[in-house]
């Protein structure tokens, strides 16, 4: 890799300061991406600034939620006793990224700003879209790990990032600051899908901003259920996975304000993963969900609907399938269902 | 180098890293000028800075750029060779360290950000009249190597998972050990090995 300097600050202030140079500067969390980008000379920053001294704890909000530090690491997102009561999906997501010693390294802030891992991309050779290059490799190229959905724009990458599955799917705000102050900016709105404008990077983030918070509503009176296809399981990212997170109409077991029973989903998130661009939303699965009685065949419904849009690639048309299965499993387990 | 390196350095090393160092010499002055354009956030580096490393209970003193990772810091400067470079990219184990009591891949970690941290490498687990340490024993009594090349990572690895969960259910293990890999694919006896360490070792580990 390039030689660069470093700089290791206190405050999100001096961080924030310390970006701002004649020359390229990128903040550095536990470096399990970026250096590795480094390294292949996909990135060569002339600085790099340590963010690791930001806020690294989890803290109760005052509305019943949690505001996660964008430098806690992800091993102690996973052995969170306070996410896993509140946000059982994010501690599942959490506790499958990698293996232990990413997991023991990566940061949040790092985990949902990691670059993508298209092996064009990871390539020096290539000078893709994604790279300021003018073609994509991926269309005519090897796909098998490329997007499902989403795949009208220029680059046809997969989100790489697991926690922010989870994240998008409990509503969850991202804290930025930047030369300007702070800003806060919706999970689902952070992710951006490429167009030709934007396609050099993936979220909303100016390069000198810092992502400080991921800050997470009260989850209100919901089932969540998380499911993970993975080739290997571990040392790889998944091929498809699912959050769900069904607002239920009244407390188990009990009747709901109209009658209705306390099985019944009010209205339900489905974010995928693994399957476009960015963490994806499913309305479509969201819609085969609302009102119905949560079941194994509710389950079925939401899979087959989650997958009705998708419009593979030449070469993963296998991933609909893991796709349909990963959404219909995680309603599974939101269900307590037990699955393979 | 440095009358502050920790270690003698043979003509061959400093040849090595000749080329580096001149080079170093020259964006140094770029690095102070920058460091004083910045208020309140000093830089450091591009060129050699001073790093000061804690390893296995020694103290070490090194010269180098911030780019070096802690790995090539303790193999190529230190000379503790015991760790390995395989993928240098997080995607296989032979570099596992234990930085503060957790694992990290010394690879994919800087050593200019690991100081004044607890580092502990494969070289300082054998007790100096050379007694091998409870889990590289239990690895040699059930062969859980073939070429040997990812065990010093395994042994780390498995002495991490050993603090954690003395009795490991073989869940567990695997769920430890499975940030290293084996390309000879001896994985059912490195997962003897780990298991037959728990229990020589009674449930407690020697530190290493
Ligand atoms: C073998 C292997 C398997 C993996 N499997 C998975 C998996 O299953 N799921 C998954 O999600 N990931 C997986 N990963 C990726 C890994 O989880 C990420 O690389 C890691 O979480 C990144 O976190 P970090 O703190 O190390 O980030 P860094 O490498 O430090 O940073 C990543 C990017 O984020 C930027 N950044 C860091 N902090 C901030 C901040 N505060 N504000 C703005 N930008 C910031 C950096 O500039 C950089 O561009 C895997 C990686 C490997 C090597
Ligand atoms: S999918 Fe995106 S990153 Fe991969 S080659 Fe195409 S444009 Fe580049």
């Amino acid at each position: 890799m390039k030689a660069f300097a470093y700089v290791n600050p206190a405050t999100e202030k001096e961080a924030v300061a310390a970006l701002k140079i004649d020359g390229i500067a990128m903040p550095l969390g536990g470096g399990q991406d970026l250096l590795a980008r480094m390294k292949d000379y996909i990135d060569s920053p002339d600085r790099i600034v340590n963010v690791k001294g930001l806020d690294a704890t989890v803290t109760a909000t005052p509305d019943g939620g949690l505001k996660i530090g964008s430098a806690v690491k992800i091993v102690d997102l996973a052995e969170n006793a306070q996410v896993a009561a509140l946000y059982p999906a994010v501690v599942a997501a959490a506790g499958e990224v990698g293996t232990p010693q990413i997991r023991n390294q990566g940061t949040v802030a790092g985990n949902i700003n990691q670059r993508p891992r298209c092996w064009y991309f990871r390539n020096e050779e290539f000078v893709c879209y994604k790279k300021g290059g003018s073609r994509c490799f991926a269309v005519n190229g090897e796909n098998q790990y490329h997007a499902i959905f989403g795949n009208d724009g220029p680059s046809h990458i997969v989100h790489p990032s697991s926690l922010a599955v989870p994240f998008v799917a409990y509503g969850a705000r991202f804290r930025v600051v930047g030369p300007n102050g702070e800003r806060e900016v919706p999970a689902a709105e952070y992710f951006t899908m490429p167009t030709l404008q934007n396609v050099l990077k993936e979220n909303v983030l100016d390069d000198e901003e810092l992502l400080t918070h991921v800050i997470l509503p009260a989850p209100g009176n919901v089932k969540h259920g998380h499911y993970e296809v993975r080739y290997k399981q571990s040392h790889d990212w998944p091929l498809a996975f699912a959050t769900v997170v069904l607002m239920m109409s009244a407390a188990n077991g009990t009747t709901g304000a109209n009658g209705t029973s306390g099985n019944t989903i009010r209205s339900a998130r489905v974010v995928l993963g693994a399957v476009a661009p960015v963490p994806w939303r499913s309305r479509p699965a969201e819609e085969a969900l609302a009102g119905k009685p949560l079941s194994e065949a509710t389950a079925a419904l939401a899979g087959e609907a989650a997958v009705s849009e998708a419009k593979p690639m030449s070469g993963n048309v296998y991933k609909v399938q893991i796709a349909k299965t990963a959404v219909k499993r995680a309603v599974m387990r939101a269900a307590g269902i037990k699955t393979v | 180098m440095s009358p502050k390196d920790g270690f003698g350095f043979s003509r061959r090393d400093f040849l090595k890293t000749a080329g580096a160092g001149s080079l170093a010499t020259a964006v140094t002055a770029a690095g102070v000028a920058e460091a004083h354009a910045q208020a309140g956030v000093r830089a450091l580096g591009p060129g050699d800075v001073p790093v000061t490393l804690t390893v296995n209970g020694r103290r070490i003193d090194l010269r180098i750029e911030p780019r070096v990772t802690l790995l090539d810091a303790i193999r190529n400067r230190a000379d503790l060779t015991g760790n390995k470079r395989v993928c240098d990219r997080g995607a296989c184990g032979a570099c596992t360290m234990i930085v503060d009591g957790r694992t990290v891949y010394s690879c994919s970690t800087l050593a200019i950000e690991v100081q004044g941290k607890q580092i502990r490498t494969v070289d300082g687990l054998a007790s100096a009249n050379g007694t091998l340490h409870p889990v590289q024993q239990a690895f040699c009594d059930v062969d859980g190597l073939m070429c040997g090349f990812c065990t010093p990572g395994f042994v780390v690895s498995t002495i991490a998972l050993l603090e954690k969960h003395p009795n490991p259910t073989p869940e567990q293990a695997r769920k430890g050990l499975d940030g290293n890999i084996c390309r000879c694919g001896t994985f059912v006896r490195v997962m003897e090995a780990a298991m037959a360490a728990a229990t020589s070792s009674a449930g407690g580990v020697r530190r290493g």
